[in-house]
């Protein structure tokens, strides 16, 4: 049985199919294929939701890399199950409406194909149990959001949106990926399932806290938090499917995932509670607080986005307060954060995918989405109204709608860690302020989303098209999405009970006591009650006032976004390597040869140096008689002379004689092979030094500074003195026996004489039929070097 | 007495070929230089012979005829290019 393991490849096959499905089959919509696609695997897997509940677990396991411990492992529990819904689900959904938003002349089978790909990467991120495969869905999801962003590639603005989003993403992935193999390296395991039932015996290791940071990271630029959000608005170049399904519903919800995934390991951590909470907090006012200036109705909901994933987050985070502790009941309480954490998590997929459809649809209808051209829709698109309304009223946390309870249980799980009484009383009184303060901006965006679009005065000389409701068609999967609002709301605890109570026993895996909580609409007039009813008012007041204090966002200046920090980071970043390269790559060969010779001398003689192996053991070594030190000594001369050589045929003369002197050396070393050989060497290249010379030019001095010549000296000098030394200090171990005895028997083995014939010919002839190739390829060289010239008009043979 | 007596010459010929090494590094004109190095090529000639009695080897009788036909051929080589200016004539007809 490998079912599950099978829902993730199932898209991958569908999108190898789509192209071809597209080309053949014209008549019929290929977005319905991918339909059938997504709601199958909704279908499949609502199939599983009683099991689930009854506190059933599946895992599959294919085998693929064994040896290195990483199988394609999937694992199917509550939490798993929760995010596998929304992806399927809304994916079908988005699909009905991406089909009638996107016009036929569009490239089709590239969408539906990336869109494929991003459901089966984001199905393998939510079930892989292990974290390998994790990482490998994880990136896939990056890649492929990356091309649905730039799907309208011929846009500037797509790519540049793009560009970042895979960048932060990618490198969050990277740092994510550090963090896994330095869990690897502490428990020995690859499967989250393991990990987290060993992870009492390993919290005290070194490495715990740097892989916690880094899978947050890894989780913080996936869900777009502070200050790795920059990426989200920028990305809602997107066609609005996209920025449906991917920037509100699932992608974003990845980093959640994780978060929530590996709670339990994490969770008792300090660092984990203080980072997860505090940036979520911080996420959430930024975001909210930013919202209200934008013009851009995307950008709205961009920033809206960020805002409410930062609200789930710090949720996530304050529910890890239940692990300080150990697993007692009094902890429960905080546990319930996590509840209301995948409570919102739902409702957040609904109403917000909800209110990117109606965004999309005015911006089709109307071909703008500028708040600032946009207003008294309302009777003109009575339906997309009142979506609008349901969407925008959730999020702003009003009732009849299901952002109301989670709104409701976030001020409980605030006022609830208010209470703990692990840090500094103000530190904890901060969090719900914060919460409510964020709040009230985020009432305010959601009032400025419906009523600036759809009340006040409906301006056609700026719209490029006249207002008509929009199509049936357009209009499903957003009244679905609304419906599912207002549904949630009214009987919320089918979905606590099936859905998310299982969820919370993958998240706390060994806690006592009920996990579960039940959501009543009502629940008396208590201080959370009383912060909805100032939020609304204080709200209400800050929405009239908004042009008086609308001013504030001119305080900062544009120059100092993390945009602009983000732009100048990439532009240094290119121009140092630039400078940096441009500085060493001269294009002078000496320069290299400089940089050459100084690695050599600091590698070769600081190992000489550090190894004290400078030893010179001149013993056994034989006498040198008057004659070798004056052919030295002339070879010497010739040498330095060769320096000092006025003309070049001086110094070929200076070549000859110290070539001849070789010869020599040779002669008294008792080597006549290489005696004969050097002297008709020497004689060829004196010959071919006289033939190159008549195709040189002039003689010249040559112009360098003072300082290089002297620089070269030095190096020069140094480079000798290290040889000379390693020669010497050669002599003063014999670490091996000579192998030259082998060869003694020549005769008898090889029928030779001569040893050093013998050798080459036979013993190791395979030195010398190489050698050979050597000089056949450098006389072809020379020829077709000399032969080949580009006649007049031809390509350049090389580039110079 | 006579092994005395041929590193004697040996040395003696090691002193003429440094001393022929002054001519090459100073020597005013190149024809100067070209000649001292024939005359380095025949003292190594000599040398080698010396050695190979001193040896009591045949094995660098080959050396020394190489070295006299090639210390010809390069002087021929230098002489050449002194007079015009090339080593290898192109043909006429080419």
């Amino acid at each position: 049985m490998i079912t599950v393991n099978l829902a993730i490849i199932i898209p991958f096959l569908a999108a190898i199919l789509v192209p071809f499905l597209h080309k053949t089959i014209k008549r019929i919509h290929i977005g319905w294929f991918v339909f059938i696609i997504s709601s199958a695997l909704f279908i499949f897997l609502i199939r599983y939701i009683p099991n689930i509940a009854n506190g059933d677990t599946y895992l599959y396991t294919i085998r693929w890399i064994p040896s290195y411990n990483i199988n394609f492992t999937t694992y199917l529990d509550g939490l798993s199950l929760i995010f596998a819904l929304l992806i399927t689900g809304i994916g079908a959904l988005v699909t009905i409406y991406s089909i009638n938003y996107l016009s036929s002349d569009e490239n089709l089978s590239h969408f539906y194909s990336y869109l494929l790909l991003f459901m089966g990467a984001m199905l393998g991120v939510v079930f892989s149990d292990n974290i390998m495969i994790l990482y490998v869905f994880w990136e896939l999801t990056s890649i492929s959001s990356f091309l649905l962003i730039a799907f309208w590639y011929h846009r500037k603005r797509s790519r540049e949106g793009a560009q970042k989003s895979l960048l932060i993403t990618v490198s969050g992935g990277f740092a994510m990926l550090v963090g896994f193999i330095m869990l690897f390296v502490m428990t020995e395991t690859m499967s989250v399932r393991e990990i987290i039932a060993t992870v009492p015996n390993f919290n005290e290791h070194p490495l715990f806290i740097p892989a916690l940071i880094l899978i947050l990271l890894g989780a913080f630029t996936k869900s777009v938090q502070f200050p790795f959000h920059i990426w989200l608005p920028t990305a809602m170049e997107a066609p609005t499917p996209v920025s449906a399904y991917l920037h509100s519903a699932t992608m974003v919800k990845a980093g959640i995932y994780l978060v929530a995934r590996f709670t339990p390991v994490f969770g008792g951590e300090l660092t984990w509670f203080w980072l997860v909470t505090g940036i979520g907090l911080l996420t959430m006012f930024w975001g909210s607080f930013n919202a209200i200036r934008q013009t851009d109705l995307k950008a709205l909901l961009a920033y809206s986005t960020i805002s409410q994933l930062g609200m789930i987050m710090s949720m996530f985070g304050m529910s890890s307060a239940a692990l300080q502790n150990g697993y007692s009941l009094d902890s429960v309480v905080y546990t319930q954060a996590a509840f209301a954490a995948l409570f919102h998590l739902m409702n957040h997929s609904t109403f917000k995918g909800a209110l990117f459809m109606v965004v999309g649809i005015v911006d089709h209808e109307l071909g703008t989405r500028d708040i600032r051209r946009l207003g008294g829709l309302a009777t003109l698109m009575p339906i997309t109204f009142t979506i609008a309304i349901i969407g925008s009223f959730s999020m702003a946390g009003l009732p009849p709608f299901n952002g109301f309870l989670s709104k409701e249980m976030f001020f409980t799980a605030a006022l609830n860690i208010s209470n703990l009484q692990f840090s500094s009383e103000t530190w904890m009184n901060l969090i719900p302020i914060v919460a409510w303060v964020a709040s009230i901006f985020t009432f305010v965006y959601c009032m400025i989303f419906v009523f600036k679009t759809f009340l006040g005065n409906y301006q056609e000389e700026k719209l490029e098209h006249p207002a008509y409701e929009a199509p049936f068609g357009m209009l499903i999967s957003p009244a679905i999405l609304g419906a599912l609002v207002i549904l949630i709301f009214f009987f919320p605890n089918v979905l606590g009970e099936y859905v998310l109570t299982p969820a919370m026993y993958s998240i706390f895996p060994y806690m006592n006591g009920e996990l579960g909580l039940h959501i009543n609409q009502w629940h008396g007039f208590n201080t959370e009650l009383m912060l909805t009813i100032g939020v609304i008012i204080l709200g209400t007041l800050l929405y009239i006032s908004l042009r008086h204090w609308k001013k504030i966002y001119r305080l900062l200046p544009e120059k100092w976004s993390f945009n602009t920090l983000y732009g100048n980071v990439l532009e240094k970043t290119e121009s140092i390597s630039n400078a940096v390269t441009n500085s060493y790559m001269t294009g002078y060969l000496r320069d290299y040869m400089v940089y050459i010779y100084l690695f050599f001398i600091i590698a070769v003689g600081g190992t000489l140096f550090r190894t004290q192996s400078f030893l010179f053991n001149i013993e056994g070594n034989s006498e040198i008689t008057g004659f070798e030190l004056l052919i030295t000594l002339a070879m010497m001369i010739a040498a330095v002379a060769i320096l000092l050589a006025k003309s070049r045929l001086t110094a070929i003369i200076l070549n000859s004689v110290i070539g001849y002197g070789i010869a020599i050396l040779f002669v008294i070393f008792r080597a006549p092979d290489l005696a004969l050989t050097q002297t008709i060497i020497e004689t060829v290249t004196t010959v071919l030094f006289l033939a190159a010379y008549y195709f040189l030019p002039e003689w010249k001095k040559e112009e360098s500074k003072k300082r290089s010549k002297g620089v070269n000296a030095i190096i020069s000098v140094a480079v000798g003195v290290i040889f000379t030394t390693i020669a010497l200090a050669v002599q003063n171990g014999k670490l091996f026996e000579s192998i030259s005895y082998f060869y003694e028997n020549s005769y008898e083995l090889a029928g030779g004489n001569n040893i050093v014939n013998a050798i080459l010919g036979d013993f190791r002839a395979f030195d010398t039929m190489l050698e050979v190739v050597v000089l056949l390829i450098a006389g072809l060289g020379v020829y077709t070097f000399i032969k080949l010239k580009a006649r007049k008009g031809d390509k350049p043979l090389e580039d110079k | 007495m006579i092994d005395a007596m041929l590193y004697a010459a040996l040395t003696l010929f090691g002193v003429a070929i440094v001393i022929t090494l002054y001519r090459i590094v100073v020597g005013p004109s190149l024809p100067d230089r070209i000649i001292a190095l024939d005359m380095i090529g025949v003292n190594l000639i000599t040398a080698i012979a010396i050695i190979s009695v001193i040896l009591g080897t045949k094995a660098f009788l080959d050396v020394i005829l190489i070295l006299g036909i090639l210390a010809f051929i390069s002087t021929i080589a230098f002489s050449k290019y002194i007079e015009r200016g090339v080593i290898i004539d192109r043909k006429r007809d080419d």
